[in-house]
């Protein structure tokens, strides 16, 4: 069973990070909850895998 | 013309045990002739179990209300001898369309599997079941069955001991008592019965308002259903089109939580309504208006001594999935047989039981997806609106989020795992015909595999050899052989064998699996039957 990866898995993450932020650049809260709403929807489709899924969503969820 | 369900069907007679000295005893008295009672007396009577319905109206179902019955339902009713006139006269569909704001978000296809006598889904105005319902009743009395309908008969008290129960009856002519071994409660989410025995009736509420306009009109819109999420004729809310036999179609529009009720059924308001959503140029008449709140919520338990609950008296469902009248339909189903083995003494009391574990587990399903479907169509927070419409958004161009789409997830039969009743599996057959599951039908040579299965107990042998004659067992189990040979199409090995060469199935009257072998084993077999009669 596959586990949720934490460690670092993106090469060029400044990169990964400014194309984040300008895809939101110009837009309302709301368009951005949006967008961000439609990112997690197509992220956890491409993962699939329920085990990660729920990994992920535990580790999101908690708070130090 | 008088429509169906303005006519008394079932008026008030006087009974010969209004003027009987002491309380006439019953075995079995099913108050509420709505489709679970119809359906449950039907099924006793046809075994010979004397009841006796009650219901405080003497007419079908006033305006369609229930309009969506699922195939195993269908079934049922083919086992009750009244499945035919329901499927001839009702709209079979297939085809979905889901619309977000403007724009088409996708269609869907049930796409129903080869090989079942009956399709996925029928749409059927309630009145017209109930009155298919009341026919076969008529049916059943002419043929000498012990069943009796009486009208204009409102239960007014209810009292219960060690072995029985006494009911109190209101009539024009005033009350009268009768006793009842049985007492079965298909009186409806408002269940007088279950407020009598001051039994509780919890859940969650659902902070909405839907407004249902069934409405006859000549429209060449295709038998499909139609769901719309924040439509510009019905802003921030859902609304739903679906087509009814005689040209009637179900048109719903959700309101909202603050809303002035009189004001929405005023028919300049629906008319309002009905134009922005389908054009000024429609002509149409209003055959029937309602606005209904639903809760999601069942009873503790559905057995309460000698009183049992069916139906809506013990669980509450929204109506997205059409889980409501499907599900009574199947409580039914399950509970007709157990009470034919206690009449008759074979079986123990606490087979009952059974009803109330194998009945709650159905209830705590369709609750569940019923609840997920309303909290999609209804989102209860900012976030939860955010998703939901990023779902919707994503499934235009994607075919990612498509499943996620909740616009109802419509009522399948439940699998009765865990059940105290279910007896040994067979690891190598197929997952979907295990113990507890209602069966599934296949062709057979000529006809269908649940036409050959009537209200008995059955061995269903598949290319596997038992003794001959078979024993009964005491319960007039019948034995139905089947053959791989007379297969062409491979269903029954699909859906039976899986990887094992033959197969034995013990099949409970409910047509759910009790227990499955490879080949026949006589104490294996006998101890099963034993186990799935609650002995």
């Amino acid at each position: 069973m596959t586990s949720l990866n934490t460690k670092a898995n993106i090469k060029a993450p400044d990169e990964f990070y400014a194309e984040l932020l300008a895809v939101h650049e110009g837009l309302s809260k709301a368009e951005s909850d949006a967008l961000n709403a439609r990112l997690i929807l197509l992220l956890a489709n491409h993962i699939g895998d329920r085990q990660v899924l729920s990994e992920a969503l535990q580790a999101a969820a908690r708070k130090e | 013309m008088s429509k169906v369900f303005e006519v008394p069907l079932y008026p008030y007679q006087r009974s010969p045990d209004q003027d009987a000295a002491t309380p006439v005893r019953h075995t079995v008295v099913v108050v509420g002739a709505g489709p679970v009672g119809l359906a449950l007396a039907i099924d006793l009577a046809m075994q010979d179990v004397p009841v006796v319905v009650v219901d405080e109206n003497d007419k079908v179902s006033w305006g369609s209300r229930a309009i969506c019955f699922a195939k195993r339902p269908l079934e049922i009713l083919d086992r009750l001898g009244c499945g035919d006139p329901m499927v001839d006269k009702g709209v079979v569909w297939n085809l979905g369309k889901v619309y977000f704001d403007e724009r088409q978000v996708f269609g869907f296809n049930l796409l129903p599997e080869e090989g079942h006598k009956r399709p996925a889904f029928i749409n059927l105005q309630q009145y017209y079941l109930e009155q298919f319902l009341v026919d076969r009743v008529r049916e059943l009395q002419a043929e000498g069955k012990p069943i009796e309908l009486r009208g204009g008969s409102k239960v007014l008290d209810v009292s219960q001991h060690d072995s029985g129960a006494e009911l109190t009856i209101g009539t024009p002519d005033g009350p009268y008592q009768i006793s009842a071994d049985w007492v079965v409660a298909c009186d409806g989410a408002a269940s007088p019965i279950r407020t009598l025995l001051g039994l509780e009736f919890t859940g969650r509420v659902f902070e909405d308002n839907f407004l249902i306009a069934d409405v006859v009109m000549e429209a060449d819109f295709p038998t499909e259903r139609w769901f719309w999420f924040d439509p510009p004729f019905n802003r921030g809310q859902s609304a739903l089109l679906h087509k009814q036999p005689d040209n009637v179609w179900r048109i719903d529009f959700q309101l909202g939580w603050d809303i002035d009720r009189e004001k929405e059924l005023k028919p300049e308001n629906i008319d309002r309504r009905l134009r922005a959503m389908l054009g000024d140029e429609i002509s149409y008449q209003l055959e029937w208006s309602s606005i209904y709140t639903f809760q999601c919520r069942r009873m503790d338990r559905f057995r309460e001594g000698r009183v049992l609950f069916a139906g809506d008296s013990a669980h509450q469902v929204s109506p997205f999935g059409a889980r409501g009248a499907n599900s009574g339909l199947q409580d039914a189903d399950n509970l007709a047989w157990k009470l034919k083995l206690i009449v008759d003494g074979k079986s123990p009391l606490t087979l009952l039981d059974s009803y109330d574990v194998e009945r709650v587990h159905g209830a705590d399903e369709n609750i569940l997806n019923s609840s997920r479907s309303t909290d999609f169509i209804t989102p209860k927070s900012e976030i939860s609106r955010i998703f939901r419409d990023a779902v919707l958004d994503l499934s235009e161009r994607y075919e990612a989020t498509r499943p996620m789409v909740n616009s109802g997830r419509l009522s399948v039969p439940c699998t009765y795992d865990g059940s105290p009743l279910n007896g040994p599996d067979c690891a190598v057959m197929p997952e979907r015909t295990r113990p507890g599951s209602p069966m599934v039908d296949a062709p057979v040579p000529g006809g269908w595999l649940f036409d050959r299965l009537g209200s008995a107990f059955h061995l269903l042998t598949i290319d596997a050899e038992t003794p001959e004659p078979l024993p009964e067992y005491g319960v007039g189990c019948k034995r139905l052989a089947l053959s791989t040979a007379d297969d062409p199409d491979g269903y029954l090995k699909q859906r039976y064998l899986g990887d094992a060469v033959s197969g034995v199935y013990l099949v409970r009257p409910d047509q759910h699996v009790a227990a499955r072998w490879e080949a026949f084993d006589e104490a294996a077999v006998t101890a099963a039957l034993g186990k799935a009669m609650g002995r």
